[in-house]
């Protein structure tokens, strides 16, 4: 068999993509005869550089990774890494490597990206001055960031936005040094970068716009001074530059092969080179003058190449949709189409709000029949509905102004209705998914944004399609009569949310009420836990009040977390993680006398296991008495409050971790929710409390707590992401009231906030914007919810232990104090352990701790 | 209040002895005050050695079967959610969720399992239950 040798230069997300596409096509390379070897400079495998800017927020190089363990291990693919093309000699068909190193090629893709351009200014290499690309330029960059006060991005486009971001993000005084006489001058016309301006100035950044940097000098308030062109100047300790990307076309420049004008490997529509045995695909290629600095045309010449090389050349590249949409710095900016109006008598509408910093701008055709083009600033919610007109060529409607003017009350604004689109339209351009694909998937049976994101990859790269894809969905799920139903049972019709805001409107105290108004039937082990949620998170309300009693889950309904036997556990609160030498003998002695397996638990408390339900008062008797309050290990209420030593004994600690832990787990103890919530407090960036892994983390800097949310371990870990940095203890508190509150009232039953957050359309931006932008308004009254919750937290064991009639509960038979024969236990390492089924056929059982009174 | 409820096969007796002898059941015995059964929730019973499961539903309807979830082994039944489904009043075992008809005892989610039910009555304020001889 005839062995193809295929080299691909470059794993960046568009040489990865193009081999992903390649294994797609022939799952088994070798027996396909195609030996394929990717050469990456870089030290690690291809990893998510549009998700980059997280990398400040959290995520490691690991969470970035687009590879797939594994991936690059298959036969007929070889994967080098720190490997830098430096040569290709066309006539000999090979590559030569830095290492001198020489390998031949059948056919060469060329996926090399693109570089910084960094303005030739005189003491642009000093110390400190950085690029934006690359996770070494971030490391680099947080090293530094450490020490610095102050920080200059050059460059007010994309990227240097988002730069300065991440800047600000690290406590820095930030400013943004801008050549153009506005920010983001390619996507956004002159009134759009004025809004633009006023909104990023309130976020704290200096805008300087209108600078031409002559030179870079040392500072004498800071390490470097910037020097501008009119002799004024600007000192600052770092310096990124972000002003542009030129293509990486190096190798083909050597190689003599054509370069367009403005750089870049020029490609024709299959993304050949002028020599056919070479494709160039992603920031590299430049095709018909253009080049794209963004993924979707990249991934789109990666699947053209691909075909080429298969032996199809029917799909030819046409191009891209350059529409972007974005959230810098929690401002929405988007730009669709023909933004700035270029076309041959075109026209605009226009509409300005210098009240609350909003610009939005259509541009249509001359016959004002079809929309070219679109500048939103400030808001963005149409977006989707705007693009889609542009890029599908849809008839506009009879007033188009109306489609960028706010809705006056009652009228309905002009929608795109999904229905509209055609099948072909092209929901998500990052992974060329169509509303075809969506509506397959739904018909396989997808029905939640989480399904439809793991099967079809929709919104799972930008992240800006998703509301859209969501519509569609939901609409698919019409037409396919599954009516989007997310009744929570046979019971209600209605979702855990519609609950809650019913019982709150409402007022409504019990099921039973609930169920008469709004439901049918008895109820069912479904709806009545859910129900006792809520009421609980809108009352806290004594669980085990005659009438909420019978809804609570297994372990509820006896303050314990019920075992395999039957038995019950007994976990002291122990805030924070901290006990006195006392409080540990106390426990001891309990344990003891009861006969109890103990065992530290993953969540750093003690834990008693083996308590049958008549003993389950006594025990916690002597547990009040002792301090303690024994806890909850059960509920889908507050866990534990995970804490670090923190700065008390720690050498490293900035801040009290275990102080805060404790403050925290006191205030948010007996909360409940959809699903259990864990905390944690480290204090310091070591992070030894695991905070990063925790519905709620907090880490201590110098300036004050970083706020993480959404964090899980468990089943599907993943890592939580920061919502707000350097807090003081007060809003610290005010954004936890406020996150919490909002997940008690939006999730779903079951749904930890790590899943919640995955299906919250518009992502982590839109819960900032409700957490710390207070954009719904609702900042006062969640926090005063929670207040609520918080003022009437009781001790629920001790109120179960002081009525006598909730107390007479506790017991194994209503006619006989005799404890339940089928509990038994033996002997290993030391402690009592349930006796197996085999075990107590035998009757080897002997009781093997008796009560020590 | 209602007075005799469910279990087709039994019958009303004003007798308060403790234990009645039946011709073929077994014996009726008294448990307890219908006050100690919370509403929509069950207690369960020592019966001549069984565990006996007694719910008290909606209007006092009462239901008895095996206190012991063949599912996982434990005696708990009786501290399960009970509930309806499909207009079939059920109970839940807290520990892996399987559902028992209270009516008939047959588990929901697997047809080869059903519990024992018990003839239970209401008479004068206490639950009465008929055991096995
Ligand atoms: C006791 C403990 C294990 C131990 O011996 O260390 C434990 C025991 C149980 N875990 Fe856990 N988990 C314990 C720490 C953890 C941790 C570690 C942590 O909290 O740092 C995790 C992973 C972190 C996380 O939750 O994100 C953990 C992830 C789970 C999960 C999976 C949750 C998920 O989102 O995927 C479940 C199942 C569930 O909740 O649906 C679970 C459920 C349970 C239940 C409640 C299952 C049950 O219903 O019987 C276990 C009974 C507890 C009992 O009887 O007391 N447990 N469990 C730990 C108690 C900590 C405490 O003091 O409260
Ligand atoms: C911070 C940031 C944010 C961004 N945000 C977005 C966004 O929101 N949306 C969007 O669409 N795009 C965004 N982009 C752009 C997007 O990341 C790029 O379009 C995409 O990465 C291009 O892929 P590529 O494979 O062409 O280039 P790259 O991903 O840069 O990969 C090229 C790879 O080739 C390697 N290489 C180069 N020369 C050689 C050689 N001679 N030998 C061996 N290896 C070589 C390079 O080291 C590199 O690893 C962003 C970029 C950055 C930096
Ligand atoms: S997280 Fe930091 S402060 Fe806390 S124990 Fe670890 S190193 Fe010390
Ligand atoms: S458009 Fe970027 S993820 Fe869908």
């Amino acid at each position: 068999m005839q062995q193809q040798k295929l080299i691909v230069v470059g794993n960046g997300m568009v040489g990865h993509y193009f081999v992903q596409e390649l294994v797609k096509r022939h799952p088994d390379l070798a027996a396909a005869g195609i030996q394929v070897t990717v050469l990456g400079e870089e030290p690690r495998p291809a990893y998510d550089r549009v998700h980059l800017s997280s990398f400040f927020s959290g995520s490691t190089a690991e969470d970035l990774s687009l590879v797939e363990p594994g991936f690059y291990d298959r036969p007929g693919l070889e994967l080098r890494l720190n490997a830098r093309a430096s040569q290709i000699d066309r006539n000999r068909q090979t590559v030569t490597l830095t290492d001198d190193s020489t390998l031949h090629y059948d056919k060469l893709v060329l996926a090399t990206g693109s570089v910084p351009f960094v303005p030739p200014v005189p003491g642009r290499d000093r110390e400190n001055c950085f690029v934006y690309r690359t996770i070494e330029d971030l490391e680099a960059m947080t090293a530094a960031g450490a020490t610095a006060k102050s920080g200059v991005v050059v460059g007010g486009g994309l990227l240097g936005l988002e730069c300065a971001k991440a800047l600000r993000d690290m406590g820095l005084k930030t400013h943004v040094v801008e050549f153009a006489p506005r920010l983001m001058a390619v996507q956004v016309d002159e009134s759009g970068g004025r809004v633009l301006r006023t909104k990023i100035e309130e976020l704290g950044v200096n805008v300087h716009t209108s600078r031409n940097t002559t030179a870079i000098t040392d500072g004498a308030t800071a390490r470097h001074r910037m020097v501008f062109f009119d002799e004024t100047w600007l000192e600052t300790d770092m310096i990124v530059f972000s002003a542009g990307i030129r293509p990486r076309d190096e190798l083909a420049r050597q190689s003599g092969l054509a370069i367009g004008a403005r750089g870049g490997i020029t490609i024709d529509d299959r993304c050949r080179t002028s020599d056919h045995n070479i494709y160039a695909i992603g920031e590299c290629a430049n095709w018909n003058g253009q080049m794209y600095g963004l993924v979707a045309p990249g991934y789109d010449m990666a699947r053209i190449a691909c075909a080429h090389l298969s032996g199809e050349s029917a799909t030819t590249f046409q191009g891209a949709d350059m529409s972007t949409k974005l959230k810098l710095m929690g401002v929405d900016v988007a730009s669709v189409g023909d933004a700035h109006g270029e076309t041959h008598g075109s026209r605009s509408y226009q509409y300005l709000d210098e009240v609350r910093n909003i610009y939005k701008k259509i541009v249509v055709s001359e016959d004002g029949k079809k929309l070219l083009g679109a500048v939103l600033i400030g808001n963005a919610d149409e977006y989707g509905t705007l693009q889609q007109m542009t890029v599908n060529g849809m008839p506009l409607p009879e007033n188009p102004e109306f489609l960028i003017l706010p809705a006056s009350d009652g009228k309905e604004k002009p929608g795109l209705g999904v229905d509209a689109l055609p099948e072909s339209a092209v929901l998500c351009s990052c992974n060329n998914v169509t509303k075809g694909a969506i509506g397959e998937a739904v018909a396989a049976g997808a029905c939640t944004i989480g399904e439809i994101k793991a099967c079809t990859k929709a919104g799972t790269t930008c992240g800006g399609c998703v509301p859209l894809v969501t519509q569609v969905m939901k609409a698919e799920m019409r037409k396919h009569g599954m009516a989007v139903n997310n009744h929570l049972c046979e019971h209600f019709p209605y979702s855990r949310q519609e609950l809650y805001h019913i019982v709150r409107v409402e007022q409504i105290r019990t099921f039973d009420e609930l169920l008469e108004k709004h439901g049918k039937g008895l109820g069912c082990d479904i709806c009545k836990p859910t129900a006792a949620s809520i009421l609980a998170s809108c009352w806290n309300d004594f669980i085990l009040k005659k009438d909420l009693a019978s809804l609570q889950d297994s372990n509820d309904y006896f303050l314990g977390n019920i075992q395999k036997d039957g038995s019950y556990s007994v976990v002291p609160r122990m805030p924070g993680g901290e006990v006195t030498p006392d409080g540990l003998i106390a426990i001891g002695h309990i344990a003891k006398k009861y006969g109890l397996y103990t065992k530290v638990t993953g969540g750093a408390r003690v834990d008693m296991f083996g308590a049958r339900v008549e003993q389950l008062p006594d025990i916690w008797e002597e547990l009040i008495a002792a301090g303690f309050e024994s806890g909850h290990a059960y509920g889908k209420s507050l866990r534990t409050v995970k804490s670090c030593v923190g700065s008390t004994w720690c050498r490293y600690g900035v801040d009290d971790s275990v102080g805060l832990a404790v403050q925290l787990e006191n205030r948010y103890k007996g909360l409940r929710a959809p699903h259990k919530i864990k905390f944690g407090v480290s204090g310091c960036t070591r992070e030894c409390a695991e905070a990063q892994g925790k519905d709620v983390g907090i880490i201590a800097t110098e300036q004050g707590w970083n706020l993480y949310v959404c964090g899980n371990g468990g089943m599907k870990p993943r890592h939580a992401e920061l919502l707000a940095s350097d807090l003081s203890k007060e809003d610290l508190i005010k954004m936890i009231d406020r996150f919490l509150m909002f997940y008690i009232r939006t999730a779903d039953r079951l749904q930890r906030t790590s899943t919640w957050r995955d299906n919250l359309e518009g992502g982590l931006d839109y819960l900032k914007d409700v957490v710390i932008n207070d954009s719904l308004g609702l900042g006062a009254e969640l926090e005063a919810q929670m207040q609520h919750v918080v003022d009437n937290y009781q001790d629920e064991w001790k109120s179960a232990v002081d009525d006598p009639e909730v107390r007479k509960r506790f017991r194994s038979f209503v006619n006989s104090t005799v404890a339940d024969a089928n509990i038994v236990f033996v002997k290993e390492r030391e402690q009592m352990r349930p006796a197996t089924p085999e075990e107590k056929r035998q009757a080897k059982v002997i009781p093997v701790l008796a009560l020590v009174e | 209040m209602s007075q005799l409820q469910q279990s087709a096969s039994s019958q009303a007796t004003g007798n308060l002895n403790m234990s009645i002898s039946a011709e073929k059941n077994g014996t009726w015995q008294a448990v307890c005050p219908l006050e100690d059964i919370w509403p929509n929730t069950g207690v369960c019973a020592l019966l001549g050695g069984r565990q006996i499961a007694i719910f008290r539903m909606k209007d006092d309807l009462l239901y008895a079967l095996d206190n012991h979830d063949p599912h996982s082994g434990a005696n708990v039944l009786a501290r399960g959610i009970v509930g309806d489904l499909g207009g079939e009043p059920v109970v839940a075992s807290p520990i892996y969720k399987h559902h028992y008809r209270l009516c008939t005892g047959a588990c929901v989610e697997d047809a080869d399992t059903r519990l024992n039910t018990y003839p239970v009555e209401l008479r004068e304020g206490m639950v009465w239950v008929q055991v096995p001889a």
